[in-house]
């Protein structure tokens, strides 16, 4: 499907606008990690502002379309794009980490469109693996969406989850690999390896759409790719850059963990404005 | 004496909740001849997946099943269910508070020659230190067919712990209530708590003590978690002391749940039959039970270490 010049604009100023949520709520927690949420935001936009059936006044409503955050730690990503679209006030966002907040540290349920928590990783893929099962026990059309990091995949558990999604051809289920190449302790390569990445999966049964994770009409088109692919799950292969869109963020592996100072953060916000 | 496999019930019980609840899932890794998920498989087919031998991902679909509505069975031996993937159970499972069932078989050492790999003799303190986690560990046939509706019927996560043997059936329990255990015999001398294998052994134990003028109260703790601490702080009030028998080690199961409430209560002496810092091994469930000072005969040497003869 071709997407028109405007619609590809706005969805890039509303990722703007997401990047600059996720650098200001994380600079008044003083805690957090902006590297790996800023690297998967012009996805996860895209599929809340173009791609997923969901409606902020009715979170989780049977017939949704499902988005699971396998990575945890990128919840400030998920929090910014909640936020916009109408789930909970933007206010909250400055809440985040905070003693009793909506927002916790890794997502809760107790965040309105929030369903499962996560943060221990390698488990998500396997939590949108039940809810593709369900969803064919239940013969809904919902599709699920499940984004993973790629220092998350040298988890087992993926892998165990990606052979089961293969078997039960879960064709409702889209994988989505956040592919920055960096990880707590640096680059992917030299922690431990992920490479060949796109053999492993189409090894264990996955039709992969490799894209550059950062052009958002490559990412529209991937998810298109993925629904119209019948018998087996998609995964949504993007080649990003770790804290994309803020110059001293990017590909620097101490961004995974680390917040900004105040003169960091107004630099960056003057960046993204 | 009538004598069942609690998994054959659990199996048939499946098939019973699967026929009035459409809202039944069942999951399994590859042990569902042993743990009888295959009869709801036969019957449901639809509604059943086996899981291959990958126990983390089990544990995690059946997350992502119930966050769509499904009241989740999942299945393998006790070792592999609680062990194996314990991190999916705490974070994926007891956090969400999800109605999910895990149903585990095999636990003990009366699993037999299978050895010590496949005997379970954790996997309750395992389950009882993560919050929001019911645990049951039924006594014969009957009750784990009480045990499986109840976990079926009631919200969040349940474990619920079988054996591989076959089991003598009590009779005269009374009514099976979600976290009220049921007194079995009464008596004021000593008091006898028991669950899952060891409740039969404890009622032999209860009659030889008898004959020998001991009046022995015996209680069966279906329910671990929630746990009734007034019948067990009744017990120890009104007995001179309390022996708490369980195939499992005697750290962090039911007798430290037992000496937990006593100990902010009701200080008492507790005897401890369970299994001491050791691993299981090859045998068979009757010489094993014998080894690991798990008969009757161990229950009622623990009663003497309260009372003299």
């Amino acid at each position: 499907m071709a997407y028109s010049d405007t619609k590809i604009k706005e969805l890039e100023a509303k990722a703007k606008q997401v990047r600059r949520l996720i650098v200001s709520m994380l600079a008044k927690a003083g805690s957090g990690h902006p590297g790996g949420s800023l690297s998967a935001t012009d996805l996860i936009t895209a599929l809340y502002f173009a791609v997923m059936r969901h409606d902020p006044k009715i979170p989780l409503a049977t017939d949704s379309d499902r988005f699971h955050l396998s990575k945890g730690h990128c919840c400030p990503l998920l929090y910014a794009v909640l936020a916009e679209s109408g789930y909970f006030p933007l206010e909250k966002l400055m809440t985040l980490r905070q003693l009793g907040s909506l927002l916790q540290g890794h997502p809760d349920r107790r965040t309105p469109g929030i369903n499962v928590a996560s943060g221990s990783l390698g488990q998500g893929l396997s939590i949108a693996v039940g809810m593709s099962l369900a969803a064919k026990i239940d013969k809904k059309g919902y599709r699920v969406y499940c984004l993973m990091g790629d220092g998350e995949i040298q988890e087992g558990n993926i892998w165990e989850a990606a052979m089961a999604a293969a078997h039960y051809h879960c064709d409702n289920l889209c994988g989505i690999l956040d592919y920055n190449g960096y990880q707590i302790d640096g680059m992917t390569k030299d922690v431990m390896n992920l490479e060949p990445v796109v053999a492993k999966w189409q090894a264990f049964g996955w039709h992969t759409i490799e894209i550059n994770g950062h052009v958002m009409q490559q990412v529209l088109e991937a998810y298109d790719q993925a629904q119209s692919v019948k018998g087996k799950p998609s995964i949504i292969i993007a080649h990003t850059i770790k804290g994309k869109g803020v110059s001293f963020m990017e590909n620097v592996v101490d961004f995974h963990g680390r917040t900004p100072t105040k003169e960091e953060t107004e630099q960056a916000l003057r960046e993204l404005a | 004496m009538e004598q069942l496999y609690q998994r054959d019930v659990y199996g048939q019980t499946l098939v019973e909740l699967g026929k009035e609840n459409k809202n039944i899932v069942v999951l399994d890794s590859d042990l569902s001849s042993s743990t009888r998920t295959g009869l709801f498989a036969k019957e449901y087919p639809e509604r059943f997946f086996n899981m291959g031998v990958a126990e983390q991902n089990m544990m995690a679909v059946a997350s992502g099943l119930a966050s769509c509505g499904k009241i989740v069975f999942a299945s393998t031996f006790a070792i592999f269910a609680t062990g194996r993937a314990w991190d999916q159970i705490r974070n994926s499972i007891a956090y969400n508070n999800f109605n999910i069932n895990i149903v585990a078989t095999h636990a003990g050492v009366s699993v037999g020659p299978d050895g010590a790999s496949h005997q379970a003799l954790e996997d309750i303190a395992l389950m009882r230190v993560i919050p929001n986690m019911n645990i049951l560990a039924p006594c014969d046939g009957p009750q784990t067919r009480e045990a499986v509706i109840a976990a079926a019927h009631n919200k969040g996560p349940f474990y619920v712990r079988l054996g591989r043997p076959k089991v003598t059936t009590i009779e005269n329990k009374g009514k099976f209530q979600l976290g009220q255990a049921q007194v079995l015999t009464q008596g004021n001398d000593v008091a006898i708590i028991a669950c899952g294998i060891m409740v039969h052994e404890a009622l032999v134990a209860v009659e030889s003590l008898l004959k020998k003028n001991i009046s022995a109260r015996l209680i069966n703790i279906h329910t671990i978690r929630p746990l009734d601490a007034e019948t067990i702080l009744a017990a120890a009030r009104q007995t001179k002391g309390i022996v708490v028998c369980e195939e499992h080690t005697v750290i962090g199961g039911l007798a430290s749940s037992v000496d937990e409430v006593v100990a902010e209560n009701h200080p008492t002496k507790v005897i401890r039959v369970g299994v001491r810092n050791r691993f299981g091994q090859s045998g068979q469930p009757a010489e094993l039970m014998k080894e690991y000072n798990l008969t009757s005969a161990d229950i009622e040497k623990a009663v003497f270490k309260i009372i003299s003869p």
